[in-house]
């Protein structure tokens, strides 16, 4: 299944992946032979099927709805790349 | 046991060891890092070694000992983890880069069960990146080698812990396995591996890749070792919303019991096709002959929707790895990229960087497959052929008690033989991948070795919850046909 390189950047955009251009080809082309060999599902009729949304039977669980604060709030931020303070920095969101 | 150096007991020798006094935990600790010391820059099974935390942890099991403190059932012996579990204050990688730095602030369920038996943590074994892969070769921190011929291939994604395993580097291992991660492994190192049924073993502090699919399980040198294991790491989990609710079966009673009168259906599709190799059916029908020796009956049985598995697999699991690794954005933990420019491209380019290029390439399918447009005639389809999966079982095992398939295709293939087409490597678990699809449980066991010298496996799955009939099936064929449990010393 052909797929172009502008969808290949387009997907690349939403999942936030910067390609280079020879990440783009190789992509375009790996992307394409996969997605050909998924096609092969289109012979099924599934139309009356329902889909599987969980492969175990189960009811929907449920739990209070509490909050738990968690103990150790200093372990979680010295995994930061970057911190101040209490606060995860972030480069600015708002450009010139 | 006399005679049998340290590296090739089973965890439950080791367990009864400890328990007996017969030799303590440091001893053994100090013995398997030893040997890590030594073999591990072969094999590369490991990503971190705990050498001072598992000597301190192994002192602390003595001290209790002495003290005559209640002990769990693995006391003072050392296992190992796939990098894929939060261990807390312990480097967690998942085989990545964009992980390289990450020190998990809790333990994972996995862990906490595994401390709380009274096991040692040798370290965090080596893993496709992301648990993504059929090899281990996508591990950012360089392929794992299969113990037997260190030129070819562990397995993936828990290929360290198989390869620990098979080397003597740790007695067992917890692993996971998402579209056959724990049973391909297990056979081509010569291990036992099992997926417990979806939902039996918390997922709780897993790094996530396929959230519907992904289940923790035991890689061991015996199948008992397994249901041992599995024992220690079973049960409900309330902080896993998918986590089952219902007791945990008494698993190492089962590795006891006969197999007379035993139900075991082949299905016709597993054996046709070009691609199976002879050995490996040989060896099948070897272990089919062990257990119809002790009483097993035998029948045919089909699951017509076996060729779109691999399909419908490769885009129920890059559409969930998609949305669970949208949290790796270089904000909150793990590597960041240096950039001058705002959130969105430093975000893109944490990414890039962070991110090996089988895992971007199922970020892109999976992106793909949920964009706009496109959701119903990929994923929604695939929700549906999976449907039609899970009945194929459903009709088998109304007739059947287990299914005797082959685990892998082939013996482990040489490093860099598939790495260049990725649809190749991902027929690699053609046999493994229905079974994580009707999140049925299933056991790799080994079942014969081919003439150049690799182990071999064959696979036994069963209903949900019924993994007391895989244990006894996979024990029968074990008992049946000895093999060597630990590959030849390459240092001998």
């Amino acid at each position: 299944m052909a797929i172009t390189r502008e969808e290949v950047l387009h997907v690349a955009r939403l999942a936030r992946l910067s390609l280079p251009e020879e990440e783009a080809e190789r992509l375009r082309e790996q992307l394409g032979n996969i997605l050909s060999y998924i096609r092969q599902l289109d012979a099924l009729d599934t139309k009356d099927v329902v889909p599987t949304s969980h492969a175990v039977e189960m009811g929907t669980p449920f739990r209070d709805d509490a909050v738990h604060p968690f103990g150790d709030k200093e372990a979680i931020l010295s995994n930061a790349p970057d911190r101040q303070e209490d606060f995860f920095r972030v480069p600015r969101i708002i450009e010139d | 046991m006399t005679g049998v150096p340290i590296h090739e007991w089973t965890l439950l020798d080791a367990a009864e060891k400890v328990r007996r006094k017969e030799i303590s935990s440091r001893e053994l600790t100090r013995a398997l890092l030893d040997r890590i010391g030594r073999l591990n820059r072969k094999f590369n099974a490991y990503i971190t070694v705990l050498e001072e935390g598992a000597m301190r942890e192994a002192a602390a099991r003595d001290e209790a000992q002495a003290r005559g403190e209640a002990a769990g059932p693995l006391h003072g012996v050392p296992v190992g983890l796939k990098d894929i579990f939060c261990t807390r204050g312990i480097l967690t990688t998942c085989g990545s880069g964009i992980l390289r730095n990450f020190l998990p602030p809790y333990d994972a369920a996995v862990t906490e069960r595994i401390r709380a038996s009274g096991a040692v943590l040798l370290g965090k074994q080596n893993m496709d990146e992301f648990a993504m892969g059929s090899s281990t070769e996508t591990s950012r921190f360089g392929p794992a080698r299969n113990p037997w011929a260190a030129d070819r291939i562990p397995g993936g994604s828990s290929g360290g812990t198989a390869a620990a395993v098979a080397a003597g580097l740790c007695f067992a291992g917890v692993g996971t396995d998402t579209g056959g991660s724990i049973r391909q492994p297990a056979a081509v190192c010569g291990a036992v591996g099992m997926k417990p049924t979806y939902g039996r073993v918390s997922r709780y502090g897993m790094v996530a890749f396929a959230s519907s699919l992904d289940q923790a399980g035991p890689i061991t040198r015996s199948v008992p070792d397994a249901a041992a294991l599995l024992s220690v790491i079973a049960g409900h989990d309330r902080r896993d919303s998918t986590s089952v609710d219902r007791p945990v079966p008494d698993y190492p009673a089962a590795a006891k019991r006969d197999v007379k009168g035993l139900k075991v259906g082949l299905p016709k599709e597993y054996f046709e096709g070009e691609g199976l190799d002879s050995e490996v059916r040989k060896a099948v029908e070897k272990a089919l002959a062990a257990l119809i020796s002790q009483g097993a009956e035998v029948l045919d049985v089909s699951l017509p929707h076996t060729a779109y598995a691999l399909a419908a697999y490769y885009i129920i699991a890059p559409a969930e790895a998609s949305s669970n690794l949208a949290r790796y954005d270089g904000v909150r933990y793990g590597y960041r990229a240096k950039t001058d420019g705002g959130l969105i491209e430093m975000m893109s380019r944490t990414r890039a960087e962070g991110f090996g290029a089988e895992v971007k390439r199922r970020i892109m399918i999976g992106t793909y497959a949920l964009s706009a447009g496109y959701y119903e005639a990929y994923y929604g389809k695939a929700q549906k052929v999976r449907t039609l999966i899970r009945r194929d079982f459903e009709s088998a095992f109304a007739k059947a008690d287990v299914l005797l398939t082959p685990t892998s295709p082939t013996p482990a293939f040489r490093l860099g033989e598939k790495t260049d087409d990725p649809l190749t490597m991902y027929l690699s678990d053609i046999f493994t991948i229905p079974c994580n699809l009707a999140g049925i449980p299933g056991i790799s066991v080994p079942c014969g070795m081919s003439g150049g010298g690799l182990p071999i496996g064959a696979q036994l799955l069963a209903k949900h919850f019924d993994e007391e009939s895989l244990i006894a099936a996979a024990a029968a064929v074990e008992r049946a046909i000895p093999l060597p449990r630990v590959a030849p010393d390459p240092g001998a």
